[in-house]
């Protein structure tokens, strides 16, 4: 049976998420596969216009409902099954957007989920991580089941535009529930380039000892024109954000350039970091974890160092 | 009664370092430290904050998995759970599995509220909490950090990508726990003496009518990539100097 892939696109309402161009890589990985992106929405078309352009994707669905303002898992998995009927795999980002909504949908499909696809080695074969990444499993599953899978963003180069798939719209006939209900989001608006697809990424840990203290490593990520990041123990402690932890339980990223400062190294944030190009680990401690994996370090004061790699790039 | 159910599971501890066996048929598991799953810890500290500020009457700790399963259903006793259910597996439990498992015990306990932790650190799968709130067809809040109930609903503020969302869900609902909704108490010497008196029943998985079915087959497993060894250098200057080197800046 030729492989037909639905991939649930991740979106705003205005604009495509990046994570959903790495989805539509990992799909090229399936030999032959047809691929169609589905974008649920209130107002889908921009969306829908932005994914048509992945070079790879055959065709884009595009299924309008007031009910899909917001991304609900519990209104939209039964809206993906019905979407999904004659496909071979559903694939999400393995986002908090996608780590909601697909096990709901293969739930519903009575089927088991792959979560966190690293690598395809077929139709049914798959890589993983497991144990915070400390062990890579290989999956294989019973081929004549539809496969629901999650995929890992860092692990795959975002698909390129300029392709120009069709859009059509398709019509969902499923009840949806009424029981959850959006009331708001809280994200802080900045200019800093996005932690998930920066290129260049400055992050911090519980060294940086309050938020004031934190601020130093805005001042040089905007000299870097980097994104910023953070330890668990510098969330928890009311430093940075959530939005802007890295690790198991964080965001798992892939830039060019991670500078860890400040952060120890626990195997739940080195996870987060594996696919970075250049490490970079500023710390005090010449024995901290964050040295076995740093491609640069340097041991000594963040205090000292950061004004200073400030003023020297500046 | 007012009753929440929390899912919990035994899991290599955080702090062990896990070892892909040379023969790469799995991890090194012998004589590893287990514990339980710390998002199950934070989802059970949850149940039991509800409970004591009067918002539910009992709390049910389960589990599924073999006979070693109930040291950890004896520390959530410990911890202040009422009552444990411990529902035996061996080998693979896939998340389907446990949450077909877990829907059997909602309809027994027919609880108000169910909290389970958003992944297991073992298989980092995160896919138990949605899949039963789907097939128990009812409301899920995942990846929640703050929860606040009132009549029949409960206000869920969720740790997402993009920040804090806040959802509105009708009860009965699931909830999955981020790590910053709560800190777990600490089990006090006293209470591991009280929790050995605190009913643990066992049910074996196929008289609850669930199949053990593995629908993924786990061909075989190794370490990651080593990333090659860096250089140290000593100061801010020969820092930037080898990242101009790398073109990074
Ligand atoms: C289930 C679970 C999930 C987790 N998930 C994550 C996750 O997703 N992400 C994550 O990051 N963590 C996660 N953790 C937490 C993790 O185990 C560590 O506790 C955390 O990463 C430590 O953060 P840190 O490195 O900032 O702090 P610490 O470990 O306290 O390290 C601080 C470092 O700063 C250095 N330092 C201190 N002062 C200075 C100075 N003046 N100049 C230079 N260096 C200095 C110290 O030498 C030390 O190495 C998780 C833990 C658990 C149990």
């Amino acid at each position: 049976m030729a492989a037909k892939v639905l991939i649930v696109a991740e979106h705003d309402g205005t604009k495509l998420n990046p994570s959903t161009a790495k989805s539509v890589t990992c799909a090229r990985g399936i030999q032959g596969a047809e691929i169609i992106v589905a974008v649920f929405a209130a107002k889908p078309d921009a969306v829908a216009a932005q994914a048509a352009q992945l070079a790879g994707v055959t065709r884009v669905l595009t299924i309008e409902n007031a009910a899909n303002e917001h991304a609900l898992a519990a209104v939209l998995a039964p809206q993906v099954v019905a979407v999904a009927k004659d496909c071979t795999h559903v694939l999400a980002a393995s986002t908090t957007f996608g780590k909601d909504l697909m096990p709901r949908v293969a739930a519903l499909l009575g089927t088991a989920q792959i979560s966190d696809i690293m690598a395809v080695e077929s139709a049914n074969r798959f890589r993983r991580p497991i144990y915070a990444g400390n062990a890579i499993v290989t999956v294989e599953t019973d081929p004549a089941a539809t496969i629901v899978g999650t995929v890992r963003s860092a692990s795959f180069e975002a698909a390129a535009s300029g392709g120009s798939a069709p859009i059509e719209k398709a019509s969902v006939n499923v009840e949806l529930p009424t029981h959850t209900r959006f009331v708001s989001v809280s994200a802080a608006k900045n200019d800093r380039p996005d932690l998930q697809t920066a290129s260049r990424v400055v992050s911090g840990g519980r060294a940086l000892g309050s938020a004031d203290g934190f601020k130093i490593l805005y001042s040089l990520a905007d000299k870097l024109g980097a994104a910023v990041g953070a330890s668990r123990a510098a969330v928890d402690a009311g430093y940075a954000p959530n939005e802007l932890q890295v690790g198991q339980t964080g965001k798992i990223i892939a830039p060019e350039l991670y500078m860890a400062v400040g952060i120890s190294g626990a195997i739940q944030h080195l996870t987060g970091i594996k696919d970075a190009r250049t490490i970079v680990a500023i710390n005090k401690d010449g024995e901290a974890p964050i040295f076995e994996v740093a491609d640069i370090g340097l041991v000594g004061d963040l205090f000292q160092i950061v004004p200073e790699l400030e003023r020297l790039i500046g | 009664m007012k009753r929440i159910l929390v899912g919990i599971k035994r899991v290599v501890d955080y702090n062990v370092r896990v070892r892909v066996k040379p023969d790469g048929t799995g991890v090194v598991t012998d004589g590893v430290k287990m514990s339980i799953n710390p998002f199950d810890e934070i989802a059970l500290e949850e149940a039991l904050r509800i409970k004591e500020r009067g918002g539910a009457e009992e709390v049910v700790i389960a589990t599924i998995g073999p006979a070693e399963c109930q040291q950890q259903l004896r520390t959530a006793l410990a911890m202040g759970a009422d009552r444990a259910l411990h529902v035996q597996a061996d080998g693979v439990v896939e998340p389907l599995v446990a949450a077909r498992a877990l829907l059997k015990l909602i309809e027994r306990e027919q609880p108000f509220l169910v909290i389970v932790g958003k992944q297991a650190i073992d298989d980092d799968n995160s896919q138990t909490g949605p899949m039963l709130a789907a097939l128990w067809n009812r409301p899920q809040v995942t990846f929640a950090s703050k929860v606040e109930l009132s009549d029949g609903k409960a206000r869920v503020t969720r740790e997402v990508d993009a920040g804090l969302e806040t959802l509105e869900v009708d009860l009965p609902a699931l909830v999955t726990t981020d790590l910053r909704l709560n800190e777990p108490r600490y089990v006090k010497l006293p209470d591991i003496m009280k929790a050995k008196k605190k009913p643990l029943e066992t049910l074996p998985l196929n008289t609850l009518g669930v199949e053990a079915k593995q629908q993924l087959k786990l061909v075989k497993f190794e370490p990651p990539a080593q990333r090659q060894k860096g250089i140290r250098v000593k100061d801010a200057g020969e820092l930037v100097e080898a990242l101009k080197k790398k073109g990074l800046i």
